[in-house]
């Protein structure tokens, strides 16, 4: 199995503040791997710098071999990397399916197809019935389906997920676990932001746990719950088990 | 169903844009001569408030300076046709060109340099003075005594584009109507869609693969180019053109007006907005010198656009769609409703 991208030693400052430091780890084709750690950890730094929305201060993104750490975040969603945004962004003079087409003319300059893929991608994660409302209409959760969907219109190999569930009911955030499972079952790479354990143990096969910027450890999810690092970094200083 | 109901509204749009044109093409053919020239002014700035629109309104980019590119054009055309004889046509392509190339390295200028929103704004009003005191400067085109077309003969001759002033009404029209379609177009292709996106939110337009860079020069060019085209046949129509006028800040205001009155990003809204703003200026513009108040309409202007930020912010046309879709809506689905019961 050879890696669809590769972070080495990825460091990032802002003014005097490691957000990131010195992380690395790798994402197999088709997995879904977790990137979990408590708050300011440096997860949405770490998607930052992968998709091309922030450069490093040092080390390297490497998307199916090639350093693509220094290309802008339009070049990089060209390659094939998707992110959504934690703090949800829709076009909002758009409508519902608008958002959803716009990713797709990344690979089609032809409307009729954008507008057949943008469909599917609200079909995806359950928001066909609102296509055509306006995106102030949309609750929180369903706006984060909307990033979802924009995102999947690009038609990308890696998927950036950063808190879409948050908010979800159970039974919701469920079903966009089986989305989720099916997108990787096609092939799909996934690397997952999520604060709720329950669902990272759940789809999860790898996960990375980042502590004040640093990455304090890697491995299956039941590992990796275990480990006495981790369960410090959530729990504070003074948790032995 | 969706795509349907689209469709429905679509051919609706247009029956209805073509239904305007037509009312208006009967206008020309019976109206006075004062209200014929006014009408001419409101359809020209019409067209070039719909470039202008095509730039804020759909690509997110603010011009105060169109009277740049609008004196290119007026000048392209007149020093083409009035020195060397050549027809407007050419003159007109020429300054569209000349037009689009100055716009794009201006933009391509600034936003490599970071130079972006009101600043940027700021920018083309600052082009747009530094070309008016160069034009001003400048004796091969005439310098502040600007450049005079010669007396039209009064007989129509297309390929001249000569007429009366019927003639540059139809001329205007045709440029309105090319205008509207040409936005209603363009806003629903490629480019509309991720100019869209780019105006609501440049950093995720990107993220979602939209070169948002090169889009931003390219409405910026588009955009230049119309209004170079709206300028060359103002400057026909006036059979003058001085560069504090054509060029002057004056030109700048009367193009973005229509658009900013009427609706912003809207196909109809600068037909709409220069027809109520443009009249209102002249009316005032005269009453004005009759009772010696130099500037009424310069006032007038200034009322008017704060009267319709005020109550109609999205502008006069948006207002009337809801208008006509509150009356229709609840007719629709209370035929609905009853075709429910039927059934
Ligand atoms: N653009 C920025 N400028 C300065 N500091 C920043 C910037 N972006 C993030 N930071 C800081 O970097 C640290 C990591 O932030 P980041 O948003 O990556 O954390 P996170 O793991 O995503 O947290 P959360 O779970 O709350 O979303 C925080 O201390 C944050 O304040
Ligand atoms: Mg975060």
């Amino acid at each position: 199995m050879t890696a669809l991208l590769e972070v080495r030693n990825l460091t990032k400052s802002f003014q005097g503040l490691v957000a990131v430091n010195d992380v690395s780890f790798s994402l197999e084709a088709g997995r879904i791997t977790a990137l979990i750690g408590p708050n300011g950890a440096g997860k949405t730094t770490c998607f930052n710098l992968v998709a091309g929305a922030l450069s490093p201060t040092a080390g390297q993104v490497l998307f199916e071999g090639r350093a693509i750490e220094r290309n802008p975040p339009e070049a990089v969603c060209r390659m094939g990397i998707a992110r959504t945004f934690q703090i949800v962004r829709p076009m909002k003079d758009m409508s519902v399916l608008e958002n959803a087409m716009v990713g797709a003319f990344s690979w089609t300059t032809n409307v009729k197809e954008a507008r057949s893929k943008a469909y599917e991608s609200l079909e995806r994660v359950g928001l066909a019935g609102k296509a055509s409302a306006r995106t102030d209409q949309l609750t929180l959760p369903d706006r984060k389906m909307l990033e979802m969907a924009k995102a999947l219109s690009t038609r990308p190999k890696l998927l950036l997920l950063d808190e879409v569930m948050a908010g979800l009911r159970p039974t919701e955030a469920a079903g966009v676990v089986g989305v989720l499972r099916k997108l990787a079952e096609h092939g799909l790479t996934i690397l997952l932001v999520e604060h709720v354990m329950r669902i990272v143990m759940d789809v999860a096969s790898t996960v990375v746990v980042l502590h004040h910027g640093a990455k304090i450890a890697e491995g299956e999810p039941s590992q990796v719950v275990a480990d006495p690092a981790v369960l410090e970094s959530y729990l504070g200083a003074g948790f032995h088990a | 169903m969706q795509r349907t109901s689209d469709q429905a509204s679509d051919a609706k749009r247009w029956g209805a844009g073509v239904a305007v044109f037509a009312v208006l093409a009967v206008v020309g053919g019976v109206s006075s001569a004062y209200v014929i020239s006014l009408l001419t002014i409101v359809l020209l700035f019409t067209f070039m408030g719909q470039s202008w629109n095509l730039m804020l309104g759909i690509g997110g980019q603010l011009s105060i300076g169109h009277a740049l590119f609008v004196g290119i054009g007026a000048y392209a055309v007149a020093i083409l046709n009035i020195k060397y004889g050549i027809t407007p046509w050419i003159g007109l392509l020429l300054g569209a060109a000349i037009a689009g190339v100055v716009g794009a390295v201006l933009a391509w200028l600034s936003f490599r340099f970071e130079v972006r929103g009101i600043y940027f704004a700021l920018l083309t009003i600052a082009a747009a003075e530094f070309a008016r005191i160069m034009f001003g400067g400048w004796d091969y085109v005439g310098g502040m005594q600007g450049l005079f077309y010669p007396a039209p003969s009064g007989t129509m001759d297309l390929a001249m584009l000569r007429g009366d002033s019927q003639f540059y009404y139809f001329v205007a029209l045709v440029l309105a109507a090319v205008g509207v379609a040409g936005t209603e177009l363009i806003s629903r292709s490629y480019w509309g869609y991720v100019w869209r996106a780019m105006r609501d939110d440049d950093e995720a337009a990107r993220a979602l693969g939209v070169r948002t860079f090169r889009h931003k020069v390219l409405v910026v060019s588009i955009s230049a180019a119309g209004a170079a085209i709206g300028g060359g046949v103002l400057g026909l129509v006036q059979g003058s053109i001085f560069p504090d006028s054509i060029m002057g800040m004056g030109i700048s205001v009367d193009v973005l007006i229509g658009p900013v009155v009427g609706g912003l990003g809207t196909a109809f809204g600068p037909l709409i907005g220069s027809m109520a703003a443009i009249p209102l200026h002249h009316a005032m513009g005269s009453l004005g010198d009759s009772l010696g108040i130099p500037g009424l309409n310069s006032v007038a202007y200034g009322a008017v656009l704060i009267l319709v930020v005020w109550f109609l912010p999205d502008g006069i046309w948006p207002a009337v769609v809801r208008l006509y879709e509150a009356v229709q809506l609840p007719a629709r689905s209370r035929i609905s409703q009853l075709r429910k019961v039927e059934e």
